[in-house]
């Protein structure tokens, strides 16, 4: 039994439909991100007195997309329900949401989402996936401690929200962030939601150990932060229980170091739930989900099973490879320019980009599309290592002049950096290095792997320029 | 007076050039400047934009140009239907300086597209809760039969001012009767339009799933005149149906021979008083005279509407009325003390009427976790077999007839103190609100104090043409309806 056996975690994803124009119920532009506040609202999204909610398809035509994906029963027939609350960013004292009971039914039910962990894949049910209407955004000056007011923008208020909700079939916070990571992957696939933008995809954990009631973190905010989160929750959750504590089932915050408690169950809300009459009930027959069925981009598994079919990648690296979409576009946009490659030289490819280019792009906090790198120069980066003209280590230290678009041929110009493959210039260098380190040569007789240290120091002297086959191959005879 | 022609006529009179619409706007002010200290059917007049609009129009007529329809002529409309820029309270205190920014779709159809003038908002009880224009924030209206009657409500100040010759047209509301119940008690017609049928696009919530917008006139052939021009699908509201409407004038004589009348023994039961039972059974027979065929049926679920209706819309009010904070329209409380949620209870503990909370109170309870079941789906069931009842005699019959209200015009503070004698006053009125069905109430005669007594009838969903055709057969028949209250004990 694995230490995590007796962790029980579901999550409940908010996934914003980023690339919808508008509104959930009204025609405003559902863009606010950095614009001025309260400047995209009409009397529906400031819910005045006297407006009506009119349903946007084209909402309902995304949520059909990504459940399609995800492979969930879209329920031919299905309603909006009121979830009432107070709270000042809820213009109308109630969220049109959804409910799956009391006679409602959630725009679709069930799903799966395929994981794996230490190299076992698992599967993680979904129970369900809804559609509701984003609250409005307070704004405090400052920090929300010392403010002496909070400000209300109504920008967001009304914009698409979808909902999955997961089963608690997961154990531990690597099989959460693993979900968490395929989820993002499909969605982005999609092409509803990009989940990078801030507030685009919003995590809410329930968590707790076997035999014992549950509490729910909310509104994570990115993938880390959830791991991080769920560790920290376990292991206050098992303390306790050892010290014999009850738990109590309870709302939480996670604010980057622990989670403290918001409220316990007998605070939260009764939310009375109950149907939204100014909204008829929305068919989504046959017809209409084959439409969008047809127009279903390759989903990110598919994809993973042609790169290992058609370019012999394997598994882990066509997994990681196809995670993000514009990576993967990329790979197979500079595979297509260059006819001459083969797997070789795929796999070449794929390592750069997974590693070069996704560890800048990590560090730099940004994404593929947002810089000028072209797939012709890991085209000719490719190619350069293959012929030997440069060393990967040389290679490597083009990154940063890459990522500004420079082609690796002038990169090449310019730092003067190139193989020294000249025999005789190698092995007058070679001689050196044997020479200034005799114990190195010596020890080279006990054990072959010596010769990788000298190597290094032949390549220090070149700094990296050294054609590293070359050198090898010439410190062998040299050395015999 | 002019105000003594029927809105149509006027009409007629104004194409013509024999009158000027600014002279009867003017007589119309000139009429509530004398009478409505004492019946107080207007909680905000439009005097000046009135008068304004009526010379642009004579302009107009004078320079040959088109105008709208509706030709000038004023309408009171409820004081819970959007106009840009016009006061719209709901007659409540919460709502106290709330101009909409913008225009109810039936505004924009009326006044905007056919060129009826709004000449003030008219009373009604706080948020349309009630059934006697007595909770409304700008005191009570008074019957212009009697003065110390209630007018019946909600739409008691759109009832009481075409009664009173105020305004040639009036514009209710009604969720549970609340155009049916003035339209009786003051004697003129009012129609409660199928569900689906008028845009409640700019209607401020009471209880959404039973309520519709609907005309109030002296006479109905200018009911179906005002609904001809708000009813149709209104892509702002869902809930309006992509049906054609009849063109209801060209039916009004025709005939209503073998027209089957169903006559519900149960609505005719205990509690509806003798005289009105009399007047109601005497306009059958007008009927029966005209050709139509008379036929008992049953509607055996009757004694569960009041309930069922008063789970319904207090639920769905509860919620409809969350959004009134403070934060956004009305004024806030003056003294912001404590947290958001303290601003939020003071201002609606203070802001709203006893009777609105009332039933803010009962919905949310009905609506709460635990008795959801008990109450609010067990009220969906029961509203279900209602609908059953209603189209189970709609299976032979082509409009069911019944009186409107049980009783006439009660006296004003009579039932204030006892909600649930207030409640029942709709037993009659709200079974069409919980099926959807489109409803008429029309005067029919006068009991012995001299009270007008309302004579209804259910259509079948979207067949607005056939209750309106009876009611105007049995209106010629009748021929009261250009009576006019002498207005005893005005000032």
């Amino acid at each position: 039994m694995s230490e995590h056996e007796d962790v029980i975690i579901g999550l409940e994803i908010h996934i914003q439909l980023t690339a919808l124009k508008t509104k959930l119920f009204c025609s405003c532009s559902s863009d606010y991100r950095g614009k001025a506040p309260n400047t995209h609202t009409c009397p529906i999204c400031l819910g005045l007195p006297g407006s009506l909610p009119v349903t946007n398809e084209k909402a309902i035509k995304f949520a059909t997309r990504l459940a399609l994906a995800l492979k969930c029963t879209i329920n031919e027939r299905f309603y909006f329900f009121r979830k009432n609350y107070y709270y000042p960013d809820l213009p109308k004292g109630f969220q049109i949401s959804q409910y799956n009971r009391a006679g409602g039914k959630a725009f679709a039910d069930r799903g799966v989402i395929e994981i794996e962990v230490d190299g076992n894949i698992k599967e993680i049910q979904l129970n369900r996936i809804h559609l509701e209407e984003d609250p409005a955004r307070i704004v405090h000056e400052g920090s929300i401690t010392t403010s002496p007011h909070a400000l209300i923008d109504y920008n967001r208020s009304g914009t698409t929200l979808i909902e999955v909700v997961s089963e608690p079939d997961m154990r531990s916070p690597a099989e959460a962030r693993e979900y968490l990571k395929q989820l993002m992957s499909i969605v982005q696939y999609t092409e509803i939601c990009d989940p990078n933008l801030e507030g685009a995809f919003r995590v809410d954990a329930n968590i707790s150990i076997k035999g014992h009631d549950r509490s729910e973190v909310k509104n994570i905010n990115s993938i880390k932060e959830v791991e991080n989160a769920l560790s920290y929750e376990i292991k206050r959750q098992k303390l306790a229980i050892k010290r014999g504590a009850i738990l109590i089932q309870e709302t939480r915050h996670w604010d980057g170091d622990k989670t403290i408690s918001l409220r316990t169950k007998e605070f939260e809300a009764d939310y009375r739930y109950f149907p939204e009459q100014d909204l008829v009930p929305f068919e989504t027959d046959e017809q209409f989900v084959d439409k969008i069925r047809i127009k279903l981009p390759e989903m990110p598994k598919e994809r993973k099973e042609r790169y290992q079919r058609d370019y012999l990648l394997n598994e882990f690296d066509a997994g990681i490879l196809v995670l993000d979409k514009q990576i993967a576009d990329f790979f197979e946009e500079g595979i297509k320019l260059e006819k001459s490659f083969r797997p070789e030289e795929y796999k070449l490819y794929c390592n750069w980009l997974m590693n070069q280019v996704s560890r800048w792009l990590n560090e730099n906090n940004t994404n593929i599309a947002n810089t000028k790198l072209k797939p012709e120069q890991i085209v000719d980066i490719v190619k350069a290592l293959k012929e030997n003209v440069i060393s990967s280590k040389i290679a490597n230290s083009f990154i940063e002049e890459m990522m500004k678009g420079t082609s690796i041929q002038e990169i090449m110009k310019k730092s003067g950096k190139k193989v020294i493959s000249d025999e005789n210039k190698l092995e007058s260098l070679c001689k050196e290095v044997i020479k200034e380190n005799p114990k190195i040569a010596a020890d080279y007789k006990k054990n072959p792997k010596a010769i990788q240290a000298l190597k290094g120091k032949v390549m220090g002297k070149t700094r990296g320029q050294a054609d590293p086959k070359k050198t090898e191959e010439l410190l062998k005879i040299l050395l015999k | 007076m002019e105000n003594h022609y029927m809105a149509h006529e006027l009409i007629e009179k104004i194409k013509d050039k024999e009158i000027k619409i600014e002279e009867i706007i003017q007589e119309y002010l000139d009429i509530i400047k004398e009478t409505d200290g004492s019946v107080n059917s207007f909680t905000h007049l439009h005097e000046k934009d009135a008068l304004k609009k009526a010379k642009r129009l004579d302009d107009q007529i004078n320079k040959g140009k088109h105008i709208g329809k509706l030709s000038g002529l004023p309408i009171g409309i409820k004081g819970c239907i959007c106009i840009k820029d016009s006061p719209t309270t709901c007659c409540s205190r919460i709502l106290e300086g709330f101009n909409p920014p913008y225009n109810a779709t039936v505004a924009d159809r009326l006044l905007e597209k056919e060129d009826a003038i709004c000449i003030g908002r008219t009373n009604m009880d706080e948020f349309a809760m009630g059934g006697s224009t007595e909770t409304s924030c700008y005191g009570p209206t008074r019957n212009p039969w009697d003065l110390e009657r209630v007018a019946g409500g909600s739409s008691g100040g759109s009832g009481s001012c075409i009664a009173t010759g105020q305004s040639a047209f009036g514009l209710g509301s009604d969720t549970g009767g609340s155009i049916r119940s003035p339209a009786s008690y003051c004697g003129v017609v009012g129609l409660k339009p199928t569900y689906g049928r008028v845009s409640r696009y700019g209607l401020i919530s009471y209880a959404n799933s039973l309520e519709q917008i609907g005309p109030m006139a002296k006479c109905v052939k200018d009911c179906a005149l005002l609904l001809q021009i708000i009813a149709g699908h209104d892509e702002l509201d869902s809930t309006t149906v992509k049906l054609d409407v009849d063109d209801y004038w060209s039916h009004l004589n025709d005939s209503i021979e073998n027209k089957v009348i169903a006559i519900p023994k149960e609505f005719f039961g205990e509690g509806v008083d003798n005289t009105v039972k009399e007047k109601v059974d005497k306009s059958i027979s007008i009927l029966e005279g005209l050709g139509a065929k008379i036929k008992e049926v049953s509607f055996p679920h009757l004694e569960y509407t009041i309930p069922t209706y008063y789970l319904i819309a207090m639920s769905e009010a509860s919620s409809n009325l969350a959004r009134f904070d403070g934060l956004r329209h009305g004024e806030m409380i003056d003294e912001l003390k404590g947290d958001v949620f303290d601003v939020f209870s003071r201002t609606r503990g203070e802001r709203f009427g006893m009777e609105v909370r009332r039933r803010i109170m009962l919905g949310s309870y009905a609506l709460s976790a635990g008795y959801y079941d008990m109450f609010y789906i067990k009220a969906l069931k029961v509203r279900t077999l209602i609908i059953n009842d209603f189209k189970k005699v709609f299976k032979t019959c082509d409009a069911i007839a019944c009186p409107t209200m049980p009783t006439t015009a009660f006296k004003l503070g009579e039932l204030l103190d006892d909600p649930l004698q207030m409640y029942l006053m709709d037993v009659l009125t709200c079974p069409a609100n919980l099926a959807g069905l489109p409803a008429l109430s029309m005067p029919c005669g006068f009991d012995n104090k001299g009270l007008p007594i309302g004579f209804q009838l259910i259509g079948n969903y979207f067949d607005e043409k056939t209750i309106l055709n009876i009611g105007f057969l049995l209106e010629q028949e009748l021929n009261i309806y250009t009576k006019f209250p002498s207005l005893k004990g005005v000032r």
